[in-house]
């Protein structure tokens, strides 16, 4: 990217790899692994008999199925853990059909909605996740099954490209925007909702203006939670409500979000952008276990 | 008796000078934050390459996106409103007018007087405007007035999937990455917002004959792109009075009227 | 009662297709009825695990469902669409 990948990265979040120390893949039943193959990053999750092993989240290179390899890779580094023990690996996310040692490839709806209960519990209703290059909203029963969604992926606005295009302008890490956009004393007056293109020159005559960053990010957080609020509310919305995907980290829009809904999300305890590949993995052991009960 | 135009619209500000009926000057200047003093400068602009003097202006009227906020001007009329009066002061036969500015995009029905019909279409994505191209110009680091001709050296048809302009510009980099022509990608981007202009115009009916107006109709490769989708050939405005400066007219005509010249 | 909502909101508006995945019977009579190929019937994406085959908006159309549907939509106004007179339990429903 000629623009972007100029001096500073600034829209490189961190990547990120982990394995559970206290447990044993060996002494489970049934090993699967989830990989969410996004627009913009990847994410491999595997469990022993749906609880999480070990997992990697990375960013998406150009070519799908070396990103799922990677992803693979990188998630089972470090454990005795090969992947043809892995008795069942659901792709998901944009590039799904594109992950070479998949059994199967399920949409990400079904799979966040799953990820979602796992990660906050069986109380969940109503779920939002901002991915990489879309935002959807999801209705859940208490399993996680998904009773209706929307989403949105036709648009930069409500995405975390979205976000990377201000981080990018306003020269400002991406993993600072949150933070930073709190710093303000009064709320500013949001910029456009509906494009991040509008947005970006309104962002650029604000700055000129001699609005300063914090108060230029907190314009456009609050555009971006205005924009997904609206989004949800066509959905209807049913508590307890969470937030998964990217962007759940940024407590800029988070907060916003919260204020505007006023519901207060929980906070996970696990990496939210895991969602998508945890649901993967757990439909991959309930189809092992269908499986096992045909034969 | 002499009347000006301005269209004071989100990328740039242009002014036209009218005397009577005959179109003396134009000029266009980057809006900037100040959209008053951005008109100020265009219309001086203007009054200096015809040489006339300011005092010498009967009406002035305003249009376009920025509208309130020129005190200076006697009145406004809607974009709408400007579009068809220019549009049809450079070709009586149009009925159907699109134009196509750097944020947006409208298509509206005339009559045989330049009266715009019951209906117009808004669209209000960047995807479907000149910040499209311009971005994408910059993604592939050419010139964006080099773009129309680069397009049509293009040799294949590659598709497009991003909607969005911002995706667009991912999806382009991606495509210099697989190493494909940049003439074939330029072809893609014109394609690309030719296809939802003409989806817009489709809607509201084809009534020949159509006539293109904006900045983007400067460029001769979206002007192709049009063509073909369409199947027949758009009116584009030519020199001496440029595509991006007929709404500005449109206005200094209902000026004129305002005025009885 | 389990909607799935296939379209955006963009700059100019919100075009929504909502297809009610309880109501459809998998007639298939809305995809033949579309002139466009907007339909196709598929496997339910909301219940990976079970078997059925339903109407849903295809995925090249998802992103510029307002150009799709713009042919049957003329002047911008909701008039009587074919998929949704096609689908006899009413599964079907256009926002705009």
């Amino acid at each position: 990217m000629s623009n972007t990948e100029s001096n500073k990265e600034y829209w490189r979040w961190t990547e990120s790899r982990y394995t559970n120390p206290d447990m044993n893949w060996e002494d489970g039943e049934i090993v699967s692994a989830g990989v969410d193959v996004g627009s913009v990053s990847t994410q491999t999750v595997v469990m022993v008999d749906g609880k999480i092993y070990c997992y990697s989240s990375m960013r998406t290179g150009s070519n799908s199925p070396d990103s799922a390899n990677n992803a693979m890779d990188w998630a089972l580094e470090g454990t005795d853990l090969t992947i043809d023990k892995i008795q069942f690996v659901v792709g998901t996310g944009y590039g799904r059909v594109n992950v070479p040692f998949a059994g199967r490839a399920i949409t990400e709806i079904a799979c966040h909605g799953r990820g979602a209960n796992f990660i906050y519990g069986p109380e969940i209703r109503t779920v939002l996740d901002m991915g990489g290059q879309d935002c959807k909203a999801i209705r859940v029963d208490n399993r996680g099954k998904v009773t209706a969604f929307l989403m949105n992926d036709k648009c930069a606005a409500g995405t975390g490209r979205g976000m990377e295009v201000f981080a990018d302008l306003l020269q400002v890490h991406i993993n600072d925007v949150g933070e930073m956009s709190l710093k303000v004393e009064e709320e500013p007056e949001p910029v456009s909702s509906t494009c991040v293109v509008f947005a970006k020159s309104e962002a650029v005559g604000l700055l000129r203006k001699g609005w300063g960053k914090e108060k230029v990010l907190a314009a456009y957080c609050s555009a971006m939670a205005h924009r997904v609020v609206t989004l949800l509310m066509r959905l209807g919305i049913e508590e307890k409500f969470a937030i998964t995907g990217g962007i759940a980290k940024n407590i800029g829009v988070v907060k916003r979000i919260e204020d505007e809904l006023k519901i207060k999300a929980p906070k996970p305890n696990i990496d939210p952008q895991l969602a998508g590949a945890i649901g993967a993995a757990l439909f991959g052991k309930a189809l092992v276990e269908k499986q096992r009960k045909k034969s | 008796m002499i009347t000006a135009g301005i269209d004071a619209g989100s990328k740039n500000t242009k002014a036209v000078i009218l005397k009577d009926d005959k179109f003396l000057s134009a000029a266009l200047v980057l809006s900037g934050f100040d959209q008053e003093k951005s008109a100020e400068e265009a219309l001086n602009s203007a009054l200096q390459k015809s040489k006339t003097n300011r005092k010498d202006i009967k009406h002035i009227t305003v249009t376009g996106a920025g509208m309130e906020a020129i005190s200076f001007a006697n009145d406004t009329i809607t974009t709408i409103t400007a579009n068809g009066r220019g549009a049809h002061f450079i070709f009586p036969s149009a009925r159907t007018v699109i134009d196509i500015g750097a944020e947006e995009g409208r298509v509206l029905r005339i009559d045989g007087q330049g009266k715009v019909k019951d209906f117009g279409i808004n669209e209000k994505c960047a995807a479907g405007a000149g910040a499209f191209i311009e971005a994408m110009s910059r993604a592939l680091e050419v010139d964006i007035n080099t773009m129309g001709e680069l397009s049509l050296k293009s040799k294949r048809k590659i598709p497009m999937n991003a909607q969005c302009t911002i995706f667009a510009e991912s999806e382009v980099v991606s495509l210099i990455h697989q190493k494909t022509s940049k003439e074939d990608i330029i072809k893609a981007v014109h394609d690309a917002i030719a296809d939802r202009n003409t989806s817009m115009v489709r809607q509201i009916g084809i009534e020949k004959d159509v006539a293109l107006i904006g900045g983007v109709a400067k460029n001769i490769g979206f002007v192709d792109s049009m063509n073909n989708n369409l199947g027949f050939d758009l009116l584009v405005p030519k020199d001496p009075i440029s595509p991006e400066y007929v709404t500005a007219l449109g206005a200094a005509l209902v000026a004129r009227d305002k005025v009885g010249g | 009662m389990t909607k799935a909502n296939y379209g955006y909101k963009d700059g100019s508006g919100e075009y929504y297709i909502t297809i009610d995945t309880d109501l459809c019977n998998s007639c298939g009579k809305c995809v033949e009825a579309c002139p466009e190929g907007v339909l196709e019937m598929a496997e339910d994406e909301l219940d990976p695990l079970g078997d059925e085959i339903i109407a849903i908006v295809s995925d090249d159309h998802r992103k510029k469902i307002k150009y799709s549907c713009a042919p049957c939509k003329p002047g911008g106004e909701l008039i009587k669409l074919p998929c949704v007179e096609a689908c006899k339990p009413g599964a079907i429903k256009h926002s705009w």
